[in-house]
């Protein structure tokens, strides 16, 4: 045994190694579904000023505040109000949603639960991507066994308040992590993002009602109610509170999960996580996924938390940290996310069904160091073109990947108008040593 | 000759009854498809058109919208290489090379005896287990070109494969039943999370966690 690390703070996470933590029994004996009590026997109206006075803010990238979206909910509606769950996890980099459901996918029904109750839904959806067999496997499972339990049904505890909830597998599609793109395809459709207004939390899912969160949001709910709302707002910072994961990859000794308040730096986690792989330096890393601007050394010390990130340009996104050492070319991992964005687009609005491509045969060139002295003001421009001009952030995803990486290394674009990246940077250097055996 | 049978129509009534609106089961719907007919064959698409009162059209278009829904037979096994950045940069794509060199086969080709196919997949949410491969959509964490090839050549021969983080690997057809919502029983195989996951929860209790990673130890 060495010192407990005092800068995190497992919360989700704290049960992750009980063996049993994922089947009903494992989570009862750790005090689950105590929170759905406490709440089902509170107003739903007192639920949603705790979450909003608590201060959560949607873990799935944006940020938004998550009692004030379930406030958005009208009352005079006359048709049901819907919850799902966007469990649809692929922003690349992002990898702390499908642990979670893994190995504790009751905290998610006992958010689902608690926060269904608050909005006044009676049917929840836990929307999951297709590509993760044993996640539905223990969704599912879970599931099922609150049905049994009675925290689930036409009477949940006994209080009267009637609760179904479905896990709907996609099948396949970056895009449905987008709210109204999930919505279109838990519809049966093609995940094609809608135009809003109306926004979801007036006309959502079957043109009712419906509020849609992060998993990682949904399954915060219940420490929530449990530990209560000055227990939340003493971790993090006044606008940034609570704890939350994030998840270190890349070139980086111990990669993982690591659960800490909001406002830890890189620099910390980066200590507790062994360093950047040895024998080599950090080049550059996403805060939040691909879609969040790149950083550098030089941010090491800003904490992750949603205004430290945007004061430097970038966005906290899905905390996840992707660290990649001086070995990487940056044109190359630049051409990859945004051959993925090429790749996920929907193809419904033009500047970014065209533009992703345009972008990808320039990125090709660069790479290839084969590139025209003007390629790289046409990517920008191109980006500048692309920003803003689409019903999503998809394509403000692929500028922003783009654009900063041309603003921290443009003299590596530069360089692709002479030198192929791989002379550069020989990609055989930035796989792993194991990789190379 | 469709796998078809009026048995598959019945489980997709089931699917359909559980929603408020009967097309939000078609994904469900084409994935039962797939674990009858391997892909979406036309007999599938018109089937759900039948079930949900719509066009053969107004399917297809769904169909081919998801990169999960197959347009010809896969492999018993499908095998998906994340080449996506991260992956790619840590060995993703030393693995793609090697493996799709070793079986002959590029993305979205079977191999001839029909056992294994294989596919470029994007990121599939395990960054801190890179560089990965799913086997039929479970978790292969922490592998290496020499490991990915033993993986396919194990699949190949039908010996037994554990997931490093789920179930003992069943067929692609068998792993789609279940993601259409029909239960195997399996949710209780495998561990809890694999070492990664458990990083920060470990340091926090004092607990040492400084070996480096290696497969083995990842899954433990």
């Amino acid at each position: 045994m060495s010192k407990p690390v005092t800068q995190l703070l497992p919360v989700l996470s704290a049960h992750w190694d009980d063996s049993d933590a994922f089947t009903l029994a494992g989570y009862e004996r750790v005090g689950g579904y105590q929170a759905a009590r406490t709440a089902l026997a509170h107003q739903p109206g007192e639920i949603i000023d705790l979450v909003r006075d608590a201060g959560l803010r949607g873990r799935g990238g944006a940020g938004f505040p998550t009692g004030l979206k379930w406030g958005f909910i009208p009352k005079d509606n006359p048709n049901p109000t819907y919850l799902v769950v966007n469990a649809d996890e692929s922003e690349p980099g992002t990898c702390k949603d499908i642990p979670l459901m893994m190995a504790t996918p009751h905290t998610l029904v006992e958010g689902v639960i608690i926060s269904a109750y608050a909005i006044g839904a009676n049917k929840a959806f836990i929307y999951v991507r297709g590509e993760v067999l044993h996640v539905i496997r223990r969704l599912r499972a879970a599931v099922a066994q609150a049905y049994e339990a009675g925290y689930l049904g036409s009477d949940v505890l006994g209080t009267g308040y009637e609760l179904d909830v479905i896990v709907h597998a996609g099948a396949g599609a970056y895009i449905c992590g987008e709210e109204t793109a999930l919505l279109d395809s838990l519809e049966g459709r093609r995940g094609q993002p809608r135009l809003r207004p109306p926004f979801p939390a007036v006309a959502g899912l079957y043109s009712s009602p419906t509020v849609i969160n992060n998993v990682e949001s949904i399954a915060s709910v219940p420490a929530i109610v449990r530990y209560g709302r000055d227990w939340f707002r003493s971790l993090g910072s006044e606008k940034s509170p609570g704890f939350t994961l994030y998840s270190l990859s890349g070139h980086v000794t111990r990669p993982g999960q690591y659960e800490a308040p909001l406002g830890i730096t890189l620099r910390e986690l980066l200590d507790l996580a062994g360093g950047v792989r040895a024998g080599h330096q950090l080049k550059f890393w996403t805060p939040g996924g691909s879609s969040t601007p790149i950083l550098t050394a030089d941010h090491l010390d800003v904490p992750l938390d949603y205004e430290g990130m945007a004061g430097v340009g970038s966005m906290l996104g899905t905390k996840a940290l992707q660290i990649f050492d001086e070995t990487t070319s940056v044109v190359r991992t630049t051409l990859r996310w945004v051959e993925f964005y090429k790749h996920e687009s929907c193809g419904k609005c033009t500047p970014c069904r065209e533009g992703n491509w345009w972008l990808v045969q320039i990125l090709r060139r660069l790479e290839a160091g084969t590139a025209s002295a003007d390629d790289i003001d046409t990517l920008l421009d191109l980006c500048d073109n692309i920003a803003g001009r689409s019903f999503c952030a998809l394509a403000d995803g692929t500028a922003a990947c783009v654009t900063s990486a041309v603003k921290h290394f443009r003299d590596e674009f530069e360089a692709g108008t002479h030198t192929p990246a791989a002379e550069l940077f020989p990609y055989e250097r930035s796989a792993l040593e194991a990789v190379a055996v | 000759m469709s796998e078809l049978t009026e048995q598959t129509r019945h489980e997709m009534r089931e699917l359909m009854s559980q929603y408020p609106q009967a097309r939000s089961a078609l994904l469900p719907m084409l994935h039962l498809v797939q674990s009858y007919e391997g892909y979406v064959t036309p007999a599938g698409i018109e089937m759900c058109a039948e079930e949900l009162g719509i066009t053969a059209a107004e399917v297809t278009a769904v169909a081919t919208f998801y990169t999960m829904y197959k347009r010809h037979p896969m492999g018993t096994y499908h095998v998906g290489v994340c080449t996506n950045t991260l992956c790619a940069v840590m060995g993703g794509d030393a693995i793609w090379s090697r493996v799709s060199e070793h079986l002959g086969i590029g993305h979205d080709e079977v191999s001839e005896d029909g056992a294994v196919s294989l596919e470029r997949v994007e990121c599939n949410a395990a960054c801190d287990y890179a560089p990965v491969v799913m086997v039929n959509w479970e978790f292969m964490d922490n592998q290496t070109p020499s490991s990915a090839v033993d993986l396919v050549d194990s699949l190949a021969a039908g010996e037994p494969v554990q997931s490093t983080r789920g179930a003992h690997i069943v067929t692609f057809k068998e792993a789609e039943r279940v993601i259409a919502g029909f239960s195997d029983g399996r949710a209780d195989e495998g561990p809890t999370a694999g070492g990664p996951s458990l990083r920060g929860l470990r340091l926090a209790r004092g607990q040492d966690d400084t070996a480096t990673r290696t497969g083995k130890e990842a899954t433990q």
